[in-house]
């Protein structure tokens, strides 16, 4: 029996639940992992990659030192290099020093919005603070996003334009006082697994009625009452047409709509059209499953949604997130405590993330950048000359790789994420990517991002620094160290620092500093919390044992669980007239089944760090998922390899013959390298909120030979729900 | 709320609101009863009896876990009764169990003065380590059938519904549906009954490869990923001759 040589409580780096865990660690070894049973999200249980995930950390393929490239890379020919005999090992000083030199030289040749920012969803709120300060104070350009305009924009848009607000209105753990709640867009039971088994609780112990409103039979369709089936990107369709039984039927909270929300008429008039026959045509889902569905949230007590990228990564994302939206303002299922509009957020801290001013529309806080009133706020906060930040908006995640092409950006500084995974349409992104000058990574691993890069930085895991995170219902939680750092490396937020202190020597700013010299994470903290009305009352002190929901008033405020109590952030809220608009791709008879993408349990994303670990052995490989009938139709049999292309790549893989999916849907997650799915996805964006349309797009299934396989030898031993 | 009530453990007189139970009283006023099969985030099901308590005038010994505290109720939580019923429980348990990583029980054995030798040349149960997946081992002969770790894989936690228990008597285990390895189950490896198991029956791989004297680099060498050497390439036919190789 082993016994720990240091324990330490920190907070889970995976999905945006936010369990609290207990790192047992021995000789800096982290051999096992359990969780407080009075751990406030969690309540002592977690799923498989926060209990077993974590021997990332330890991979041999981790860089432990900076590199940079053997052989200078142009643009135009730049190529990706996973091997470590591309790259040669160098000190800290040098890395940074050449940084330094070589984006400071773009900046003033090129021009200030020549650079471009990735910040990180998994790194802490310090981490990403800083980031965006370096990109703003010494650079001068808001061109920083990181990856929630690839998951929640829609969503994010769409709150911001009716509520004014952009989180989780209430707290997961309230599911279990819903009586009626609605699952959409969201395989609940594989992303956000602990928040899945409170639903379950929620149905079996204490009554509450799910409707799941989903193209795929996920697995919370067993605890369902109602499951609406619809076809891939009707959302809108669907969802109004349910508001429309709603006002037809007079089931509509009067009082709450007069009080709190204003355009009702406008909306109820957009909203004649969606008649359930016309949604039924539209989606799939018959009529009276519809007219069921409105009665059944419509007449709840506590009513409450819960949706993911189903809903958001679309062509019309933010209107099809509005559409739900309306349903919690016309019956009043917001401001109360059990009911609410829930975005469930997928990074651990993506919402943090956001909130620390990763985002090229806003400083930290959601202050927007082209107005003069927050500008000047962060001038004077940095010692910056007045008029000395951009006011122009910047590039979002996806314009960022477009405007290689027009030389619009010339290089890229990217902290922890893997564009090169997550990005639409890759085979296109990739030849983007090479058009760049100069690329800085810092990340564990050379990923298929790192693997374009001219200097890579090594960083710690969470496992090896501390910091916070906040959580999908907006609770800071602390992460501490739990082992020395690896190797060489470093704390992303001491990377900056260390650099922003060379370039600001290197730029001779007259005498003032925007200050870098922080000696401690919780230091950077407080200086977000002066900016940032909504953490002003966060200290380390105060979340050392149970975090606490922003908003954060100041020191004595206790937190917020729920939102929108008495008013929404911009007063009333805004009902917004809708229309139904197809998605941009649609089956034909040449590429005819629609493609949708997503997650399983036992991968993270783009695989950074899943499949860096013992999880992949769970789930080696990506299977696509098809309908019997179509497998019949096709030809494809259950294990056969198969090709699945789009217009704009091919893939190839096994076949899952499975009625988890709808006919003419097939599925496929976007962990796997081998068979990536963003391989196949279209680069078409959201209007508003410019999300790409991941979840949406047509393609054709072809039977392949077992060796077209990537790895034919590895095979699946498991099928799970 | 309606109203506490009033009964008396060890002397003591102690006030509880009625649906609390006999443990949950003791404990309000710092008398510990000893439990095995007892754990706050589980359903009590009194299955071990190791928290058994006298109360005046029952017949029986009565499981505190489960028993509501009555009004007027005297509990006795250590007579001679009692102590010998925990006693027998703990050695019988010792005889043919490895409680060597059970610390809690342990400890009840010091308190209790039990003498293991008492059914010394029982039959021990041992079957063997059951190594069927990358995330955990299972070791029976260090299980007390306690049945927290079905019950959080059941209702009390995870709905997954992926063991039970199987056999009668002596030859109880707990096991998957045919005693199917686990891959073949419905296992989710979220690993809750790790996290209720009292004797360390249940254990990460990782953990059990450092008892058994494997180095860390030893224990990285065992993951599969290592041996992948092209896995970091985007599949693309045309660019990519070597992608077929392990």
């Amino acid at each position: 029996m082993i016994t720990p040589d240091r324990m330490t409580r920190t907070t889970c780096p995976y999905c945006g639940v936010g369990c609290t865990l207990d790192l047992h660690a021995r000789d800096d070894y982290i051999y096992k992992v359990t969780s407080p049973f009075d751990a406030v999200s969690n309540h002592g249980n977690l799923c498989v990659k926060g209990r077993f995930g974590y021997d990332f950390v330890y991979n041999r393929a981790r860089v432990l030192t900076p590199l940079i490239r053997v052989k200078r890379q142009q643009p135009g020919s730049r190529a990706q290099a996973f091997n470590l005999d591309e790259w040669r090992s160098i000190s800290w000083d040098e890395a940074l020093d050449h940084i330094t030199n070589r984006l400071t030289e773009i900046s003033r040749r090129s021009g200030a919005d020549s650079l471009a920012f990735y910040g990180c969803a998994k790194a802490t709120n310090e981490d990403n603070f800083l980031l965006q300060k370096m990109a703003r104070a010494l650079f001068r350009t808001n061109n920083i996003d990181h990856c929630t305009r690839l998951c929640h924009a829609g969503s994010v848009v769409a709150l911001q334009k009716a509520l004014g607000s952009s989180a989780m209105s209430n707290t997961a753990a309230e599911v279990i006082e819903n009586d009626v709640f609605i699952i959409t867009g969201s395989n609940t039971a594989e992303t956000h697994p602990i928040i899945a088994i409170q639903m379950k609780a929620a149905v079996r112990k204490y009554g509450a009625k799910l409707i799941v409103v989903d193209p795929r039979r996920i697995e919370m369709v067993k605890e369902a009452t109602m499951w609406l089936a619809l076809k891939p990107g009707t959302d809108v369709a669907l969802f109004s047409a349910m508001a429309h039984v709603i006002l037809k039927e007079k089931l509509y909270n009067e009082a709450f709509i007069r009080a709190r929300t204003q355009n009702f008429e406008a909306f109820a008039e957009s909203m004649e059209k969606f008649t359930p026959a016309f949604a039924e045509e539209v989606s799939g889902v018959p009529v009276d499953q519809i007219v069921q569905a409105a009665r059944l949230y419509a007449r709840a007590k506590n009513g409450a949604i819960y949706w993911t990228l189903g809903i958001s990564q679309s062509s019309h994302g933010t209107d099809n997130a509005l559409s739900i939206i309306h349903l919690a303002l016309l019956t009043g299922h917001i401001g109360r405590r059990g009911t609410g509009l829930n975005p469930l957020r997928g990074q651990n801290n993506v919402q943090g993330t956001s909130d620390a001013g990763v985002m090229p529309w806003h400083y930290p806080g959601y202050q927007p950048v082209d107005s003069d009133v927050s500008a000047e706020k962060f001038e004077k906060a940095w010692r910056i000359e007045s008029g000395g930040l951009s006011r122009r908006r910047g590039l979002t995640t996806t314009e960022i790789i477009s405007a290689a092409a027009t030389g619009e950006v010339r290089s890229l500084y990217i902290m922890g994420e893997n564009p090169m995974m997550s990005e639409p349409n890759l085979n296109h992104t990739h030849e983007l990517m090479k058009e760049l000058e100069f690329i800085v990574a810092q990340d564990l691993f050379i990923n298929e991002s790192g693997a374009f890069a001219d200097v890579f930085l090594p960083s710690c895991s969470w496992a090896e620094k501390d910091g916070t995170f906040t959580n999908t219902d907006r609770r800071v939680q602390r992460v501490r160290k739990a082992i020395e750092p690896r190797g060489k490396s470093r704390p992303d937020w001491s990377i900056i620092c260390d650099l922003a202190q060379r370039i600001e020597k290197h730029r001779e700013r007259n005498g003032a500093s925007a200050y870098w010299g922080y000696s401690h994470s919780e230091e950077i903290l407080r200086e977000m919390g002066r900016l940032v009305p909504e953490y002003a009352g966060v200290t380390y002190a105060r979340i050392e044992t149970t975090g606490l929901q922003t908003p954060v008033l100041d020191e004595n405020h206790p937190g917020t669980p729920v939102l929108f109590t008495d008013t929404f952030p911009s007063g009333r809220a805004t009902f917004h007239p809708l229309q139904y608009i197809p998605s941009a791709e649609l089956v034909d008879a040449e590429y005819s089944l629609i493609l949708t993408t997503g997650r399983v349990l036992e991968h993270w994303h783009g695989g950074t760090m899943t499949r860096h670990g013992r999880l992949d052995e769970l789930y080696p490989e990506a299977l696509v998922e098809v309908h019997p009938g179509d497998a019949a139709r096709l030809g494809v049999k259950d294990g056969q390899a198969v090709h699945v292309a789009s217009r704009r790549g091919t893939v190839c893989l096994r076949a899952r013959v499975t009625d988890k999916t709808t006919p003419g849907v097939v599925f496929i997650p976007f962990f796997s390298v081998e068979a990536s799915a963003n391989t196949l996805t279209i680069d078409v964006l959201d209007p508003y909120a410019r999300i790409p349309e991941y979840k949406i797009c047509a393609v054709r299934m072809t039977a392949a030979s077992e060796e077209d396989l990537p790895h034919p030898h590895v095979k699946a031993e498991r099928g799970r729900w | 709320m309606s109203e506490p009530i009033f009964l008396t453990i060890d002397d003591t007189v102690v006030s509880v609101e009625p649906e609390a139970t006999i443990l949950q009283a003791a404990t309000r006023i710092g008398i510990r009863i000893p439990t095995m099969c007892y754990h706050k985030a589980t359903t009590s099901c009194a299955i071990c009896r190791l928290c058994v308590v006298e109360v005046e005038g029952s017949r029986a010994l009565i499981p505190s876990c489960v028993a509501s505290a009555g009004p007027g109720m005297v509990v006795h939580t250590r007579t001679a009764r009692v102590e010998r019923v925990r006693r027998t429980i703990l050695e019988m348990l010792a005889s043919s169990i490895d409680l060597s990583e059970a610390p809690e029980l342990q400890a009840h054995m010091r308190d209790y003065s039990v003498d293991i030798t008492r059914y010394s040349g029982c039959q021990r149960r041992c079957p063997p380590i059951l190594d069927d997946n990358p995330m955990y081992i299972r070791d029976y002969a260090k299980c007390v059938l306690c049945w927290r770790c079905v019950q959080v894989c059941a209702e009390d936690a995870q709905y997954t519904y992926a063991i039970n228990f199987s056999g009668r008597g002596f030859e109880t285990l707990i096991s998957t549906f045919y005693d199917r390895p686990i891959m073949e189950s419905t296992c989710v490896f979220c690993g809750q009954c790790l996290g209720v198991c009292p004797t360390n029956a249940l254990k990460p791989k990782r953990e059990w490869l450092l008892e058994q004297g494997q180095s860390l680099d030893e224990i990285i060498e065992t993951t599969r990923i290592e041996k992948r050497t092209c896995m970091s390439r985007l599949a693309d036919p045309s660019s990519e001759p070597e992608r077929k190789q392990p």
